[in-house]
């Protein structure tokens, strides 16, 4: 486990990282809640994997630089940050805004990209099954529509008031959640028609209770990704990383070696 | 002093306890709750109040924009100026105002605005604001832009207002190869422009730039609130270099006057407590999605407004009169509190909701011939 946050600077942007382990480089792209502790599911891939946790541009403390202004942009910051920090393929892992903005660089080039793997990606959404509005949810309405199991959002609600800097943080992190989210919420409508150019061995892992992002939407993921594995995690919210770690850390190191469909 | 007989037009029929239910009586309450014969008649009443304030000698009458709530019941706000333009004569026409940031084509605002200005022979008063953040919400725009498309939008308008066109706009939000306005605007250069403000520092800063100068009415706040608002609009001229004149400092408040302080209070307290806790109150995230202010500013004003996103907590009227949020007494009290604001900060506008929440029309009418003959000429 890493306790201290180093920084990561790509053509100028720098951003705040955590790195741990060694052998193949994996990188996990967060969601829009924001860059996450360091997570037990971290700590499984790290057992085998050089694993990089940035925090996204515009969020919390790293930088918001006024050219970045949509998941496109993001995205493209991505393949940057590939070309630039690794020097061979890198297996990208993303969370919900995460997992969108690797699609997102993947559709556009692929060969920088050992495999994706998709935890309840946002991105492309089904008529008619429209999203949670996240945006509308008070903090405790979110906590509790982030788990199936509302223990976990107990005590996620029971921690401690944040201290004012962490309000920053929490206040930049929202920010940028809406400037990538709001509209068109969490997709792009373009994106579905271009998931074939996804050239890398595709993982959808997805919560079957998540109330943000249903996983009704994992089937049209199926369907436009080439040989996508797709895992629907039974008694599962909305971050099956946080709320089955081993489970899906089990299911992520099998992939990840090869133990593919 | 000059003086405005602003409306909001609520939806008063409103089952205010069923409607307690819903998050808010903006964005989410259904519209079943609207009956439209009802809402004709709300609409006439409105009418003839704003039509009333005319004979009563306000210098203007003002009406505003606000979409998918109860609250007001104007989400065209220029259909209403349009019908007070033909049952009116000689009083200012003040739409504060237009929303810019929620179309996608700004030019529709600057046209509209030209019509009423002709239509009333030069009446219009043109006010530019950004929405409040629930509308956000109802319209799907993004928040974190709105600034930004304000700004672009007002440029746009502006210069549609002022520039012989042809022309092409190239902006980042909006891009039109050809802006030539037919009507041109009948005021020169163009209608005078207001900007309604929740208050927040880059907007203050903004709208007294030297080139601007355009007044800034704060609304619905507390009376530390106003006069720091104020405050900062002066110090922000000064700092642009030049020292501001009262006429660009407005103040916008429910009003409530009676014989006595005491029946004031109880006549107007069912219409305050109903629009600060019924028709007003809305979740911190429907009121500030993040974007729609700077987070510096963000912060600021929920320490500063804790009338505004207090739901679920209620405020009481006696609360509300404390803080000097809103103005209710006996002539010689309302005078008193309105002159109070005026020695710190010099303010020249008052925009006076004298109708508010469910109050209902003879009280509304009695206010306002309590404060067109009592309070009106003694703070001229």
């Amino acid at each position: 486990m890493v306790e201290g946050a180093d920084r990561l600077v790509t053509r100028g942007v720098s951003v705040r990282v955590r790195r741990a382990g060694a052998g193949a480089s994996v990188l996990f792209l967060h969601g829009a809640r924001g860059w996450p502790a360091w997570l037990p599911f971290f700590e499984r891939l790290s057992q085998r994997y050089a694993l990089t946790v940035p925090e996204h541009p515009c969020f919390g403390g790293s930088d918001d630089p006024p050219w970045l202004r949509d998941v496109a942009d993001l995205a493209m910051y991505y393949l940057d940050v590939l070309d630039q920090n690794f020097s061979a393929p890198v297996h990208v892992i993303g969370h919900s805004l995460g997992g969108w903005t690797a699609t997102e660089a993947a559709v556009r080039n692929s060969s920088r990209l050992a495999s994706l793997t998709l935890l309840a990606p946002a991105g492309i959404r089904i008529k008619g099954i429209p999203p949670g509005d996240n945006f509308i949810w008070s903090p405790e309405e979110a906590v509790r529509a982030t788990f199936h199991d509302q223990d976990l959002a107990e005590a996620r609600l029971k921690e401690i008031p944040a201290s004012e800097a962490d309000l920053d943080i929490d206040l930049q992190n929202k920010l940028a959640g809406v400037k990538f989210g709001w509209a068109p919420r969490w997709f792009n409508p373009n994106l579905a028609k271009w998931l074939h150019r996804i050239t890398v061995p595709t993982q959808i892992i997805w919560g079957r209770d998540d109330s943000l992002l249903p996983s009704a939407y994992a089937k049209l993921w199926s369907e436009h990704v080439p040989g996508a594995k797709i895992s629907i995690i039974e008694a599962c919210g909305h971050s099956p990383h946080i709320e089955h770690a081993d489970r899906v850390a089990d299911e992520v190191l099998d992939f990840l070696a090869g133990g593919r469909a | 002093m000059k003086f405005v007989c602003f409306h909001l037009m609520p939806y008063r029929p409103l089952d205010l306890e069923a409607a307690k239910n819903y998050r808010s009586a903006w964005v989410v309450l259904p519209n079943s709750f609207y009956d439209p014969e009802k809402g004709a008649a709300e609409y006439d009443s409105y009418l003839d109040q704003l039509t009333y304030a005319e004979e009563l000698g306000f210098d203007a009458i003002g009406v505003n924009e606000h979409h998918q709530t109860a609250y007001g019941l104007m989400p065209a706000p220029n259909l209403i100026a349009s019908a007070l333009i033909q049952r009116t004569q000689k009083v200012q026409i003040a739409v504060l105002g237009r929303a810019l940031p929620l179309v996608s084509n700004p030019i529709n605002i600057a046209e509209e605005f030209a019509m009423l200005d002709v239509l009333s022979k030069g009446r219009l008063i043109a006010g530019f604001v950004r929405g409040i953040g629930a509308e956000y919400h109802s319209t799907g725009v993004n928040p974190a832009f709105s600034h930004e498309r304000f700004h672009e939008a007002h440029d746009l308008i502006v210069k549609a207002w002022t520039t012989p066109g042809p022309f092409e706009f190239e902006g980042d939000h909006f891009r039109l190869r050809y802006v030539n306005l037919w009507p041109r605007p009948y005021q020169k250069p163009h209608p005078p422009v207001w900007i309604p403000s929740m208050g927040s520092r880059e907007t203050v800063v903004w709208a007294s730039a030297p080139e601007r100068k355009y007044p800034f009415m704060v609304t619905f706040s507390p009376e530390s609130a106003v006069v720091r608002y104020h405050n900062m609009y002066r110090e922000a001229a000064q700092a642009h270099g030049y020292t501001a004149s009262g006429g660009q400092l407005g103040w916008a408040t429910p009003i409530y006057v009676a014989e006595s302080d005491e029946r004031a209070r109880d006549e107007a307290k069912a219409g305050i407590e109903s629009l600060f806790n019924n028709f007003l109150a809305m979740p911190w995230e429907m009121l500030l999605p993040p974007g729609y202010t700077s987070n510096a500013s963000m912060k600021a004003t929920m320490k500063l407004r804790p009338a505004l996103g207090a739901w679920p907590r209620r405020q009481t009227i006696d609360e509300l009169i404390a803080s000097g949020t809103i103005v209710v007494g006996s002539p010689a009290t309302v005078r008193e509190k309105i002159e109070r604001i005026r020695e710190q900060t010099g303010f020249d506008i008052l925009i006076a909701l004298l109708q508010f929440g469910v109050l209902p029309d003879h009280l509304a009418r009695r206010n306002m011939e309590m404060f067109a003959g009592e309070v009106m000429p003694k703070l001229r």
